[in-house]
C-alpha cells in the first residue's frame, strides 16, 4: 500500500516535521512495515520555472530558437531550444547546466550549430509526465506554465507536485483498514502521538430530485454482498480533476482520468472503500440486481477483454444483463463517458473471499479486487459515498440527488472486550499502567468505558485479551519490553532415530559420499525410466492435484530415481568420480488413511574410477557395522528390472529384508544419459533403525592365543561363498571364532567347472590354548561335513 | 709374555676402533678372544710360569681382555649407528610430493547449517521432533487458526491431494505445534525442523520445496519477554554476541502478539549504505529479516487441549535456506537443490 506523506500532512496528521528516515522507522516498529520509500523529486534536478524573455531566431537552423531565460539568477541564461510553441513572457520548464531528468537523463551546456545553450526547456513528457496529468497541456512542445500558479526560479518538483515522499507499506492481512489514507494516518498518529484531524463528508444536496424515484436495488446474492449502498448524480459535466487531485493521485500511483472517475478512486485510496460509477443510461429499467453469474454468461470489462463467467462469481447487473463484475472490474457497457450526464455510485460491501477467487480465476486482481480481499468494514459503505458525493459538489460536478439507497444484509454488531490490564502485563511481561494502557487505545481510536473496550467496526481483527496486549506492546514498544530469561525444566536432545540419522550420514561421508537434498515429488515418467514394471504397485504414488508441471506432480514412492537424476546431471557437468548419499523420505499410499506413510529412505550412489560392486559392498558392510547392524545377508536378484541381473543383491539383516545394492542395469543409465558404470544402494532406513542393537557392552579380551588354519576347497562353479561359509560355521562348534575368504582360484591343477576357494579360520577356546588335537579335530568335522552336504573337497 | 699381551692389546684396539662393518669386527673378535685366538694362546703358556708370576701376568692378562672387550662393544655401537644414519639417510623422502589421497565426504551446506542450530537449541531445552510432509489440512490450518478461504489456502498456493482440499503437502512446519501439543504435557520445548511445500516456480529466491524449522514453547507464565530473551540468545550464538536485534510487529493467525525479529545488517551497520551505495546485503533496508514469532494464539491452545487460561507460550519459525544462504554467501536458491559436487564439495 503506498502512501504519499504530503496528503497525510495535509489532512489528517501534520508530520511535516518528522524526517524520512525517522517516519519509516517509527512506522516500521510500529507494526507497519516499511518496504520501501522513495522521495518523488529524486529523479529530477535543478530543472527551474523560466521566463523567456527574448527569443531570436538561430542564425544557423530554420527552426530554432535562441532564448534569453530569466530563471530567478542575476543573469538570464541563454537556452536554444527547437520547440515552435513558446512564446516570449512564457514561463516554461528550464533545465541548467548540469541537471536530471527522469530516465537518468543528464543536461549539461553545451553549443547547438555554434551556438551556446546552458541548458534545455521542457516538455511534460521529458519530465516524466502524461497527458492525464496535465489534461489539455501541449503535448508537442514546451510545457507551458503560465496558468500553474509557480513563480520565476521555482523548483519544478513543487509545480509537479513531486515534493513529497512515497512510501510503500506491507500490510498484514488482519489490518484491512490499512489498506487506506485514513488507516495509515491512524497508525501514524498514534505511532508519532499526534491526535488526528477528522472529516465528516457532508452533501449539500440539490433540485434535481430524489434517487428513490429512478433507482432500485436488489441484493439475491445476499451471502456474498453484505451491504450495497448507492447515491446518483444527475446533470454531471464530465471534465478533468483540478491540479490537487490529480497530483494525490499520480502520487498513488493511479492515473487521472476525468472528475468522476478520478473521485471514486479518490474515494478509495482514501477511505478504502472501492467505489464504482455506472453510466445511469445504460441501466435499463433503472434497477440494480446483484446476484451470481449465470453459467455461459459473458461480460465486456472497462479494459475491453471478454470475460466468460461461472456461477458463483458476483456481478452487477440490470435487469436483462450484467453491467459490472462486482468488486472487480466495471462493464463497458455502462462506463462513464465523455457525455455521461447521471451517475450511479456504488459503495458495496462483497465477500472478500468470493471476490479474491473471481479475480484469480479470470487472472484480473484489480486495486479494488485486492482491496475487497482482505475483508472490508461494512460500515464504510456510507461515509465513503458520501465522501464522494461530496466532492462532486466540491469538484461542481453534477447535482446530488436527494437519498441514499442503503441495503444492508449483514453489518456484524458493536462488540465490546473486557480491559483485563494485569492479564496484558501477564502475557507481555510488563508493568503497564492501566491509564498507560487506555491512553494508548485511544491513540489508535480504540475508545474504552470504564472496563470495558468498545472495539470499531474497523478492527475486526480485534477478538480477545492477546489482541488487546499486542495493540498495547506496540504502543509500549517491543523492543522496550523487559528481556527476561525462562527456566526450562525439559531436557533437550534428539530422538533415537535422529541419532541414527546423524550417525548414518557421518559414516557415508567418512566412506566419502557426499550428501544431496533432492525434490520429493517427482514425474510419473521415472518409473518407465527405471524400467519398472507396468503392475509394479510402487507405481500407485500419491499424485498433486494442482501441481507446478508434470516433472513434480507425484510423491515419490522410490528414491532411486531422485538419486540417478543427480548423477545424471554431474555427469553431464563433466563430474569424474561421484560419491552420493541422500537420506530421505518416500510416500507410500495407505488403503483407508488420509496420510501415507514415510519411510525414510538412505541411499547411495556412485560412478567413477575403482567402483565396483565389492566396493559398495565394503562400503555398506562397514555402513552398517558402524550403525551397530549385524552383518547382513546378501542374496543374488536376477529379476530387479532396475539392476543388471548378475550384480544385484536383496540386503537382509535377521531374515528382514532391509534393500537392494547392485550395478544399475545400463538400460536404467542410458536412461539418465550416464555412460559409466552406476553402482547404488537403497536402505529403508526406518527399518535398519529397528535393527540396532543395544550398545554394546565389554566382553573380555582372550587369555589364550588363537590358532589359524588355512583351507584350500575345491567347489562346483555354481557354489557360493555364502553356502560355503554357512557350512563352515555349521560343523565348526564354538572353537570356531573367525572364517576369513582370501582366494578364489581358477585354472591350473583345478579341474574345468570347479573353483578353488581358500578360507582363513580361526579356532580359540576361551579356557585353555588349544592343542594340535583340537584343532585337528574341528577341521575334520569341517571336512567331513563339507564333502557330506556340498561335494567340496580340500584341494 | 707381558710384551705380547701388551701387543695384542695395541694391536686388538686398533683393529677394532678400525673396523668398518660389523662382520669385520666380529673377524676381530675371533681372531683375538675366539677360542682359538691370540688372547687364549698367550694364556696356554700360563703353565709355564712361577707360582709368584702367574697371579700378576693373570692379572694383565685379564685387565687387556677386559679393555678388548670394552673397545669391542664400543665399536659395536659405533657401527649399529652409523648403519642406522645410513639406512635413514637412504629412507628419506621428498616430503613435498602429495599425500595418498583419502576422499571424505561432504554434508549438504543445508544440512550443515541444520545441524549447528539444532545443537544451539538442542543446548537450550529444546527435544527435536520431525513429523508427516504429506498433512491433513486440519493441522496445517484450521487448527492453526487460518480459517477457511485464506488466501495462503488457495491452490495457487499449496499442492493438494483430493478435492476436498483436506490432504495437503504442509506449506510451514507450524503443523508440528498442534502434533506436539497434542501428545505432550506443558512444560513444553520443541524444536521441528522440516520439509515445506508451496506452489513456487523455482528461481533464484524460491523453490517449491524448501525448509522451515519451528519452535514452541509452552509453560505456565511464558511471556513475550521470554520469547524475546530466549530469541535472542539464540540468534546471537548463531550470528554473533555482537548482533543487533530487533523485533517488530507482524501478523501471524497462530500467535498473538505477533512479532519479526530482525538482525542489523552486519555490512553497512543498519545504514543502508556502503560507500555511498545501497547495501548490497539487506538493500538499503539496514535491518536484515530473520524470523516471525509470537505468543501462541489462545484458540491454538485451545484446540490441542491446553488451557490458555493457566498456560502461555511463544512459537518461532525461520527459513533454513536464507539463513545457510546468507551465511554461506549462496547467491541463487536453485544451487541448494542443483546437487553438483563442485558445489556440495565446498562445504
Amino acid at each position: 500500500m503506498k502512501l504519499n506523506r504530503k496528503w497525510i500532512n495535509e489532512e489528517f496528521v501534520d508530520l511535516s516535521h518528522i524526517s524520512d528516515k525517522e517516519f519509516v522507522e517509527t512506522m516500521t516498529v510500529f507494526g507497519q512495515k516499511v518496504e520501501t520509500y522513495e522521495r518523488m523529486d529524486a529523479e529530477i534536478k535543478n530543472v527551474v520555472v523560466g521566463k523567456v524573455l527574448s527569443m531570436v531566431r538561430h542564425p544557423n537552423s530554420d527552426h530554432m530558437w535562441i532564448c534569453q531565460v530569466d530563471v530567478g539568477q542575476d543573469e538570464p541564461v541563454q537556452i536554444v531550444t527547437g520547440a515552435q510553441n513558446v512564446r516570449e513572457g512564457d514561463l516554461v520548464p528550464a533545465a541548467l547546466h548540469n541537471s536530471w531528468l527522469p530516465g537518468n537523463v543528464h543536461i549539461t551546456k553545451g553549443k547547438l550549430r555554434g551556438e551556446k545553450s546552458n541548458g534545455m526547456l521542457c516538455s511534460y513528457l521529458e519530465l516524466g509526465l502524461t497527458q492525464n496529468d496535465l489534461p489539455g497541456a501541449y503535448e508537442d512542445g514546451i510545457w507551458i506554465l503560465n496558468d500553474e500558479d509557480c513563480t520565476v526560479g521555482q523548483d519544478i518538483n513543487q509545480v509537479i507536485g513531486n515534493d513529497d515522499t512515497v512510501v510503500d507499506f506491507e500490510i498484514t492481512n488482519n489490518r484491512p483498514d490499512c489498506y487506506s489514507i485514513i488507516g495509515l494516518a491512524r497508525e501514524a498518529a498514534a505511532a508519532f502521538h499526534k491526535p488526528m484531524r477528522h472529516h465528516e463528508p457532508e452533501v449539500h444536496g440539490s433540485e434535481a430530485g430524489s434517487i428513490f424515484d429512478k433507482l432500485d436495488v436488489e441484493v439475491p446474492a445476499d451471502k456474498l454482498c453484505s451491504r450495497y449502498t448507492a447515491r446518483m448524480v444527475a446533470n454531471v459535466k464530465i471534465a478533468p480533476s483540478p491540479k490537487w487531485l490529480r497530483q494525490r493521485l499520480r502520487a498513488n500511483g493511479v492515473r487521472p482520468i476525468n472528475n468522476i472517475v478520478d473521485i471514486t478512486n479518490y474515494v478509495m485510496l482514501e477511505y478504502g472503500q472501492p467505489m464504482h460509477a455506472f453510466d445511469y443510461r445504460y441501466i435499463t429499467s433503472g434497477k440494480i440486481v446483484v446476484r451470481e453469474a449465470e453459467a455461459g454468461e459473458t461480460l465486456t470489462t472497462l479494459d475491453g477483454s471478454v470475460r466468460n463467467l461461472t456461477p458463483g462469481m458476483l456481478v452487477i447487473a440490470d435487469d436483462s444483463r450484467a453491467i459490472g463484475l462486482a468488486g472487480v472490474m466495471g462493464g463497458e457497457n455502462s462506463e462513464i463517458v465523455a457525455d455521461t450526464t447521471t451517475v450511479v455510485f456504488e459503495s458495496a460491501n462483497f465477500n472478500g473471499t468470493s471476490i479474491r477467487q473471481t479475480a484469480l480465476a479470470l487472472g484480473m486482481r484489480t486495486e479494488a479486487s485486492g482491496k475487497f480481499e482482505k475483508g472490508l468494514d461494512p460500515m464504510l459503505t456510507v461515509p465513503a459515498v458520501q465522501r464522494a458525493c461530496e466532492l462532486v459538489e466540491l469538484l461542481n460536478a453534477g447535482d446530488v440527488l436527494d437519498g441514499t439507497i442503503d441495503v444492508i444484509n449483514y453489518v456484524p454488531q458493536p462488540r465490546t472486550l473486557p480491559l483485563e490490564p494485569e492479564k496484558i502485563n501477564r502475557l507481555l511481561g510488563t508493568d503497564i499502567s492501566r491509564e498507560q494502557m487506555v491512553q494508548y487505545l485511544a491513540n489508535l481510536e480504540i475508545p474504552v468505558e470504564g472496563d470495558t473496550i468498545l472495539v470499531p467496526s474497523f478492527r475486526p481483527d480485534l477478538n480477545l485479551m492477546a489482541d488487546i496486549a499486542e495493540e498495547v506492546g506496540r504502543s509500549y514498544g517491543y523492543n522496550e519490553i523487559p528481556t527476561t530469561a525462562f527456566k526450562t525444566s525439559t531436557q533437550g536432545g534428539y530422538t533415537p532415530f535422529m541419532q541414527a540419522e546423524a550417525k548414518a550420514g557421518e559414516l557415508c561421508r567418512a566412506m566419502g559420499y557426499s550428501e544431496i537434498i533432492t525434490y520429493s515429488f517427482v514425474s510419473p515418467a521415472v518409473f518407465d525410466q527405471i524400467r519398472l514394471p507396468a503392475d509394479s504397485p510402487l507405481r500407485d504414488a500419491l499424485k498433486i492435484q494442482n501441481p507446478l508441471g508434470e516433472d513434480t506432480s507425484i510423491m515419490r514412492t522410490i528414491a532411486l530415481p531422485s538419486m540417478l537424476e543427480i548423477l545424471g546431471r554431474n555427469n553431464a557437468y563433466h563430474n569424474k568420480a561421484v560419491k552420493l548419499y541422500e537420506l530421505a523420505k518416500i510416500y507410500l499410499p495407505v488403503e483407508g488413511q488420509p496420510l501415507p506413510e514415510e519411510p525414510k529412505m538412505l541411499l547411495l550412489g556412485t560412478y567413477g574410477a575403482g567402483e565396483s560392486f565389492f566396493t559398495l559392498k565394503g562400503e555398506l558392510e562397514a555402513i552398517l557395522a558402524g550403525l551397530r547392524i549385524k552383518p547382513a545377508d546378501y542374496t543374488a536378484v536376477s529379476d530387479n528390472p532396475s539392476y543388471h541381473p548378475g550384480r544385484c543383491a536383496r540386503v537382509s539383516v535377521d531374515g528382514v529384508e532391509i534393500g537392494c545394492m547392485g550395478q544399475v542395469h545400463p538400460l536404467v543409465c542410458q536412461n539418465y544419459g550416464i555412460d559409466a558404470e552406476v553402482y547404488c544402494a537403497e536402505l529403508n532406513f526406518s527399518k535398519l533403525f529397528e535393527l540396532q542393537l543395544p550398545e554394546p557392552t565389554y566382553t573380555p579380551l582372550p587369555k589364550y592365543p588363537a590358532v589359524t588354519r588355512d583351507l584350500a576347497l575345491v567347489c562346483d562353479e555354481s557354489q557360493t561363498v555364502a553356502q560355503v561359509e554357512q557350512c563352515i560355521t555349521a560343523a565348526g562348534g564354538k572353537l570356531l571364532r573367525k572364517i576369513s575368504l582370501f582366494d578364489i582360484y581358477r585354472g591350473k591343477g583345478i579341474p574345468e567347472g570347479k573353483k578353488s576357494m581358500a578360507f582363513s579360520l580361526e579356532l580359540r577356546a576361551d579356557d585353555r590354548t588349544l592343542t594340535d588335537e583340537d584343532s585337528v579335530g574341528v577341521v575334520s568335522k569341517i571336512l567331513d561335513k563339507l564333502e557330506h552336504d556340498l561335494g567340496v573337497q580340500i584341494r | 709374555m707381558k710384551q705380547q699381551l701388551e701387543k695384542i692389546r695395541q694391536e686388538a684396539l686398533a683393529a677394532m676402533e678400525a673396523a668398518a662393518d660389523p662382520q669385520e669386527l666380529e673377524a676381530l673378535r675371533v681372531r683375538y678372544l675366539g677360542k682359538k685366538g691370540e688372547l687364549t694362546a698367550v694364556l696356554k703358556q700360563m703353565g709355564k710360569l712361577s707360582a709368584e708370576e702367574r697371579p700378576v701376568m693373570g692379572q694383565i692378562a685379564n685387565n687387556v681382555r677386559a679393555a678388548i672387550e670394552q673397545t669391542l662393544e664400543q665399536a659395536k655401537t659405533h657401527l649399529a649407528a652409523k648403519a642406522m644414519e645410513a639406512k635413514l639417510r637412504a629412507e628419506a623422502v621428498d616430503v613435498t610430493i602429495p599425500g595418498k589421497e583419502v576422499s571424505l565426504g561432504h554434508q549438504h551446506p543445508m544440512n550443515m547449517v541444520l545441524q549447528e542450530i539444532k545443537g544451539i537449541f538442542v543446548g537450550m531445552g529444546y527435544q527435536v521432533v520431525d513429523g508427516p510432509e504429506v498433512e491433513l489440512a486440519s493441522y496445517n490450518f484450521t487448527r492453526l487458526n487460518i480459517e477457511e478461504g485464506h488466501p495462503s489456502r488457495d491452490r495457487s498456493d499449496t499442492f493438494y491431494f483430493n478435492d476436498d482440499d483436506s490432504v495437503l503437502l504442509r506449506t510451514q512446519t507450524s503443523p508440528m505445534q498442534i502434533r506436539f501439543m497434542e501428545n505432550h504435557k506443558p512444560p513444553l520445548c520443541m524444536l521441528a525442523p522440516g520439509r515445506v511445500f508451496r506452489k513456487d516456480e523455482a528461481d533464484a529466491t524460491h523453490s517449491p520445496m524448501f525448509h522451515q524449522i519451528e519452535g514452541l514453547v509452552v509453560d505456565e507464565h511464558i511471556t513475550m519477554g521470554d520469547l524475546k530473551g530466549a530469541l535472542t540468545t539464540l540468534m546471537k550464538r548463531i550470528y554473533g554476541e555482537d548482533s543487533v536485534m530487533r523485533f517488530r510487529p507482524h501478523h501471524f493467525p497462530f500467535t498473538e502478539p505477533s512479532c519479526e525479529m530482525d538482525m542489523q545488517c552486519h555490512k553497512c551497520h543498519g545504514t543502508g549504505e556502503v560507500d555511498g551505495q545501497v547495501c548490497s546485503t539487506c538493500h538499503g533496508e539496514g535491518w536484515i529479516e530473520l524470523l516471525g514469532a509470537g505468543m501462541v494464539h489462545p484458540y491454538v491452545l485451545e484446540n490441542c487441549g491446553i488451557d490458555p487460561e493457566k498456560y502461555s507460550g511463544f512459537a518461532f519459525g525461520m527459513g533454513l535456506e536464507r539463513m545457510a544462504m546468507g551465511r554461506l554467501r549462496i547467491n541463487d536458491l536453485r544451487l541448494i537443490f542443483d546437487n553438483d559436487v563442485r558445489f556440495l564439495n565446498q562445504f
